[in-house]
């Protein structure tokens, strides 16, 4: 029988991919994990911590660009990751806010109660600032924070996690009383643009950021002393001074090396020149303390496989085991009127969660990277086919059905041989929609460390490079073409 | 043969069939006739156990009908409804096939059978690899037929199995349906609301009205004798105009 067949085919593929997984995961030996913010400051500190590491003969990754300072503490915390860079002003005035600390004797007492520890500072103290176009800001007269209380009819926008962060907006509206309703939040880079495109007139700025000279910004002065330090330390977990006691002497010789002169310029040299993070890093490194760094810098045709590869293994892996899933809970739908009910709902439910936040949801129980981002994109892949299954079931028309009764055929059999052949068309449509929505979410998975095509889109953005924004937008959408087309073609074949 | 005993259903507050005693004797035709919703076709699909009866007994050649036996005194019975219920992904063959080939039985035996029905409803055999959306209305019926009759099943009901058809291929099946009722001698319980076709067709009629039998008996009982005033004009309602058309033809 068709539908038999269609499950056996789905079944191999799932197995596959379980195995290649198994395969790409496998030959893991010691080795540590560097995480870094999705910002180039981040990544470019981040490459330099992996390949210190990576010095000491020591088999180190980095995970680039995860989606925000939560993602990392977690992961830092559950050791899916053994180090980051971060900010002692974000620690305070953000991460441990609750624990109201003074001093950063106070914040390395909270940390090591966490089992973390935290370096030395580098040398230069990134704060966020508030910035306006010179231009603009002559022309308004405007010098210092408390003077855009006169001008509400300014539009701000500020990144995204500036906008929620208890160090951020809602507390320097506060402390300046500023009057702005217009503000927006959007992702910190793009920021920029915004502001050179007189789409905004206001933004929070990273004082070490390159695009402050580059767009001619005026940075407004805190008359208010609201910004606290936001010295830059290298966060790692305590039990990494045992497992890798050599990288941790490394991580501590780039104290006080970064002044924000030099962390400015290794900022431009990616934002501006367009170098690659891991060779400003790496140049850094043997200029600064000697070191001899091994860079291997992959291909662009190297990291397109990878891409794929690990966009295939995401879809694979979740698309299969949704289809294992939801046909049978489609047929339990459309047999229980009751269950039914509840099944929809609840898969419903789960698909109007934002899918970053189910992403970052499932950080805790499963770690970054690839488990959670597969568990999400499964749990998102449900809906289609089930609705499709339970709607192919029921919308046989009941003449045929109570045929198929009155022969004498029992429920198993009249599922197989007339009930599953007739919704077959249904069923294949659902698990379509569901292939081509799960091919597309798999582009967020990039921002809980699972790779993917969502990679080169993040990096790009980061980068306000269109031309690295293609390299993972085309090949995601001929993908999702690609899936489908299978998916006609599979429905051609068992269509009668 | 077919004995219902005090048999009724409900559903909620409505009633659909008040207790009802009923008995087919073997080898008879007997139709269930009466105007619509009078519950011939709830009895039908009572006895084929597509519904359950609220209270009452139903038993066939003496085995009560039980929810633990229903799969298997449903292939004691053939059943063709209005529409077919043609299975539409396959082919004739396969529609005729299904319960034989599902019960494993030898495939010679399955083409034999499949020939010989062929042959008695009069299909040729190059149609039994079509598909139905591929068949007109009369070999719809004629392949339900074949279907229903596979297994060689006791008893036999259908339900206004012929009211979908255009008027002359109505009587041409009626003809032929009569005569292979008769070779077969089966069993036959039918639904119709068609006076004409139901003393065409019964040997005993069972007029039913407001889910309730009404009368009992062949066709010339009901009208010289009627058990009440419903009878003679439901019998007139359907007379009215073939008897006008009796005058003109003179």
């Amino acid at each position: 029988m068709s539908i038999s067949r269609l499950t056996r085919m789905l079944l191999l593929a799932f197995l596959a991919t379980t195995l290649a997984n198994q395969v790409l995961a496998a030959g893991e030996s010691v080795r540590i994990t560097v995480g870094s913010k999705s910002f180039t400051e981040s990544v470019i500190l981040g490459d330099m911590l992996s390949q210190l590491a990576q010095s000491t003969g020591i088999e180190a990754s980095h995970q680039q660009q995860l989606g925000g300072t939560r993602v990392l503490w977690n992961a830092l915390l559950s050791g899916e990751i053994d180090a980051y860079p971060e900010y002692t002003g974000t620690l305070m005035k953000e991460t441990l806010v609750k624990e109201n600390l003074q001093t950063e004797a106070q914040l390395k007492q909270s940390l090591a109660a966490h089992g973390l520890r935290m370096s030395r500072p580098l040398g230069f103290n990134n704060s966020y600032a508030i910035g306006m176009k010179e231009a603009l800001a002559a022309r308004l007269k405007l010098r210092k924070i408390s003077d855009l209380r006169y001008h509400p009819e300014l539009v701000l926008g500020f990144g995204n996690e500036f906008m929620d962060r208890a160090d951020g907006w809602p507390g320097l509206q506060q402390r300046y009383q500023l009057p702005h309703q217009n503000v927006r939040g959007l992702d910190h880079d793009l920021a920029y643009r915004g502001v050179e495109s007189g789409t905004l007139h206001v933004t929070d700025l990273y004082v070490t950021d390159a695009e402050i000279t580059y767009y001619n910004l005026h940075t407004l002065e805190d008359d208010l002393d609201y910004f606290p330090a936001y010295n830059a330390v290298i966060l790692y977990r305590a039990d990494l001074e045992q497992r890798a006691p050599e990288a941790v002497t490394l991580f501590k010789r780039l104290a006080g090396r970064i002044d924000a002169q030099a962390m400015r310029e290794l900022n431009a040299r990616v934002k501006l020149n367009g170098e690659a993070e891991a060779v400003v890093a790496a140049s850094f490194l043997e200029e600064n303390l000697a070191l001899d760094i091994d860079l291997q810098v992959k291909t662009a045709w190297q990291r397109f496989w990878q891409h794929t590869r690990e966009h295939l293994v995401l879809v694979g892996i979740s698309l299969s085991a949704a289809i294992l899933v939801a046909i049978p809970l489609g047929i339990v739908a459309a047999r229980y009127a009751h269950a039914g009910q509840i099944v929809l709902g609840i898969a419903g439910i789960i698909q109007t969660i934002p899918s970053l936040a189910l992403f970052v949801f499932l950080i805790p129980l499963l770690g970054i990277g690839g488990p959670p981002a597969v568990v999400a994109l499964f749990l998102y892949s449900l809906l289609p086919i089930i609705r499709n299954t339970h709607a192919g079931i029921r919308d046989i028309s009941p003449a045929i059905v109570e045929s198929a009764q009155a022969l004498g055929l029992p429920s198993r059999a009249r599922l197989r041989i007339v009930e599953l052949p007739l919704a077959t068309g249904a069923i294949l449509a659902g698990i379509k929609t569901s292939a081509v929505i799960n091919v597309g979410t798999a582009t967020l998975a990039a921002l809980i460390g699972a790779g993917g095509y969502g990679q080169p889109i993040l990096t790009g953005i980061r980068l306000d490079d269109t031309g690295l924004v293609l390299q993972g937008a085309v090949p995601a959408a001929v993908l999702a073409l690609l899936v489908q087309g299978v998916f006609e073609l599979v429905e051609r074949r068992l269509s009668p | 043969m077919l004995i219902l005993s005090c048999v009724s259903k409900r559903y909620n507050d409505t009633i659909v069939l008040a207790p009802t005693d009923l008995h087919v004797p073997a080898g008879e035709t007997t139709v269930l006739i009466g105007p619509s919703g009078c519950g011939k076709s709830t009895l039908l699909r009572l006895i084929v156990g597509l519904i359950q009866p609220n209270t009452g007994n139903i038993t066939l050649g003496g085995t009560k009908l039980e929810p633990a036996n229903l799969l298997n005194m449903r292939q004691r019975m053939g059943y063709v409804i209005q529409e077919g219920g043609l299975f539409p992904h396959l082919a004739v063959r396969d529609n005729v096939t299904v319960m034989a080939r599902y019960l494993r039985r030898d495939a010679d035996w399955i083409a034999h059978r499949l020939a010989d029905l062929a042959q008695l409803v009069r299909l040729p055999m190059n149609l039994m690899s079509r598909f139905p959306a591929e068949l007109s209305g009369g070999q719809c019926q004629r392949v339900s037929l074949m279907r229903a009759l596979m297994l060689d099943p006791e008893l036999l009901l259908l339900d206004e199995p012929l009211g979908a058809l255009d008027p002359m291929i109505r009587y041409e099946l009626q003809q032929e349906l009569k005569s292979i009722f008769a070779k077969l001698g089966k069993t036959v319980v039918m639904v119709t609301h068609d006076i004409a076709e139901a003393a065409f067709f019964g040997h005993t009629l069972v007029l039913m009205r407001e889910g309730r039998i009404v009368q009992t008996g062949p066709f010339k009982a009901l009208a010289r004798t009627p058990a009440e005033s419903f009878v003679t004009r439901f019998i007139n309602a359907q007379r009215g105009p073939m008897e006008h058309l009796a005058k003109v033809l003179q």
